[in-house]
């Protein structure tokens, strides 16, 4: 396969609601933005892109069957070759993946990754509604109807199962939060205490408000190419932001819908097919487990992803990480719930199954330059949603796990400063990350790895 | 020879137009103000009604209304499934049915929702609980009833659980439901 390079990208306004624009001119904002980081007009842009890919989750939102072919049509690349992806959640990061595989394949050289969501269309309630038909309609949504009980099922498993406690979530909003106060494109920016997290309105035992993130609009576009696009883009004079961010990795997992379906595998199967390298090269470790399955954890049960396990070892291979937690300099990953960022330190293998909660609390997943006002109790080693994450940038789905790819690739640039007009969230050397998206309870997970040429 | 309608027939309702504002002057100077303009937004109302069929699950349904909680087992491993699949997702064999009624139940893993979906706001505060059936292999989610939903705690994990059935079914997966044994 070619080398991919992801070269620019552009995120519009994340808001509550945004029907000043409809949800085409919403994805050109974003375009656009992406365009004129090449230093192209958009008529030279529009004659060198070769395809693109189109990310929206739900049609139900915009009441708008092939939406995306709206959006193609607004954006002037018909007729150009196109498709939509979607996959819950995890429409973004299959999208960015989608678009990488037609250049790795040698079939394009220009390629833009385009998404969006326009969730302000409906009223709050009857958004759930429409996510929850993202569950099994027969025998899901009857009884629970509801995403947010969903997770909170897995939180409460994984709490009586590793001893997680809801301050350890509480952590992850605060951090979150705190970081999008540096980030413009973010839309909950604010400073709050594991009180104020915990003294929030309960939406479903024991998740507050504060714990999960928030339906938006907004539109999210990153342009991918290969050696050969980069020169053809440069030779219509573009300046591609140095240096180069490559693409070094791809994973992906699925797991079943319904989340009582999942399987609970004992030891041997867990170590052969889902234990990271990493654990599998530590006897601490193997015995650590060996003691959890003796004390009756079986896996992945409700309490973890199998399908953002299975992502992370995946693109972890192709990317030659064995330490993913010295070895990444930052993560932007899918956090949708504070519980589920949890869950996702330990499928990424930042630390072993039942130590995510420990972990949010530890410090090593927030910035170094950032006064939290908690007490923590290790120094920062891999930044997670520097940005501030789905919590509190929102999450429009089908333009969320772009937009995780458009701040990865400002962190590599190390453009953070010029694109957010603040530097303190830019990571300091930023070499190597990893974006990671998520669909519904874990049924579709994205890994991608970004770095620096 | 029918009459050919002049006319579009007028009728009341629609959108409810509060204001909207307009150039009185549309020379392209006064009409460059429209680029500042609020957007219009009106209800469009949409509404379905949907012929769904349980389909190989509906064995299942009529277990419910008969007060008979039915479970799929795979005839070769004993794999067995709470929520019904009519193939094992292993062997990739057609799956059989069983009755776990009587087997005993416990919480696997719950929460209380106090918010919800549109369609189900009016129920809150509601428990959802996965079930775990003595020698079943996968769960069953389902409600809980008889605890007070103010006084979570993970102690309600593990606890042990009876089926209790809608009396006027209505082939939902809702006919049943669970509370402590």
């Amino acid at each position: 396969m070619r080398p991919v390079y992801a070269i620019s990208g552009g995120v519009s306004k994340f808001a509550k609601s945004r029907p000043d624009k409809s949800f085409q001119a919403l994805v050109k904002e974003a375009y656009d933005y992406a365009i004129d980081d090449l230093g192209l007009s958009f008529p030279v842009f529009t004659d060198n892109v070769d395809g693109s890919v189109a990310s929206y989750f739900s049609d139900h939102f915009s009441r708008q069957l092939m939406a995306a072919i709206l959006a193609q049509d607004y954006l002037g690349l018909c007729p150009k070759p196109s498709h939509r992806v979607e996959g819950g959640g995890a429409t973004g990061g299959l999208c960015f993946q989608e678009a990488w595989k037609s250049i790795a394949s040698g079939h394009m050289d220009v390629v833009v990754a385009y998404g969006f969501e326009t969730m302000s269309h409906v009223e709050t309630w009857k958004g759930n509604e429409f996510i929850a038909l993202a569950s099994d309609v027969s025998f899901d949504y009857p009884v629970g109807g509801f995403y947010s009980g969903y997770y909170a099922m897995m939180v409460t498993r994984h709490m009586k199962e590793f001893g997680t406690t809801v301050e350890q979530m509480a952590h992850v909003s605060v951090k979150n939060h705190l970081n999008a106060f540096h980030n413009p494109y973010a839309q909950k920016r604010n400073r709050y205490t594991i009180q104020d997290v915990r003294d929030a309105t309960m939406v479903a035992w024991p998740l507050t408000r504060l714990d999960i993130c928030v339906m938006s609009d907004g539109a999210a576009a990153t342009v991918l190419a290969s050696e050969e696009g980069i020169k053809k883009l440069e030779k219509a004079g573009a300046k591609i932001p140095l240096p180069l961010v490559k693409v070094t990795g791809i994973g992906r997992g699925t797991d079943a819908m319904r989340m009582s379906d999942r399987p609970h595998v004992d030891f041997d199967d867990f170590i052969q097919n889902y234990a990271t390298q990493q654990e599998k090269d530590s006897q601490e470790t193997m015995k650590y487990y060996q003691d959890l399955w003796n004390h009756g954890t079986r896996y992945p049960g409700v309490h973890s992803f199998r399908a953002g396990r299975t992502a992370g070892n995946m693109a972890y291979k192709h990317a030659a990480i064995h330490d993913p937690l010295t070895e990444l300099d930052f993560i932007e990953l899918h956090d949708a719930y504070t519980s589920s960022e949890i869950q996702t330190y330990e499928d990424l293998g930042l630390c072993r199954y039942g130590e995510g909660g420990p972990f949010a609390a530890s410090g090593k997943a927030f910035l170094p330059n950032i006064e939290y006002g908690l007490d923590l109790a290790d120094e920062p080693v891999c930044p997670v949603n520097p940005s501030g994450g789905l919590i509190a940038c929102g999450h429009p789905v089908g333009a969320t796990g772009l937009m995780q790819a458009v701040f990865a690739i400002w962190q590599l640039q190390g453009s953070i400063h010029k694109h957010f007009k603040d530097k303190t969230l830019q990571v300091k050397d930023a070499r190597k990350g990893a974006i990671h998206s998520h669909a519904g309870t874990g049924t579709y997970v994205t890994v991608s790895i970004l770095e620096k040429e | 020879m029918a009459k050919i309608p002049k006319k579009q027939l007028e009728t009341l309702g629609g959108t409810i137009v509060h204001n909207l504002p307009f150039p009185l002057d549309t020379s392209p100077e006064a009409l460059v103000w429209l680029k500042k303009m609020a957007p219009i937004q009106i209800e469009q109302p949409y509404s379905i009604v949907y012929l769904h069929s349980y389909a190989q699950d509906s064995p299942w349904f009529a277990g419910l209304s008969n007060k008979k909680i039915l479970a799929n087992k795979d005839p070769e491993t004993g794999y067995t499934y709470a929520t019904p699949r009519g193939h094992d997702m292993y062997t990739g064999d057609e799956t059989d049915w069983i009755d776990i009624t009587e087997r005993k139940a416990a919480v696997h893993a719950f929460t209380v929702c106090h918010f919800g979906s549109e369609a189900f706001l009016e129920e809150t505060p509601y428990v959802l609980v996965l079930v775990k059936f003595e020698g079943v292999n996968t769960l069953l989610l389902s409600r809980l009833m008889g605890i007070d939903p103010e006084q979570a705690t993970l102690d309600w994990i593990g606890m042990e659980l009876k089926p209790q059935f809608l009396r006027n079914s209505k082939i939902k997966p809702t006919d049943v439901y669970f509370i402590p044994a």
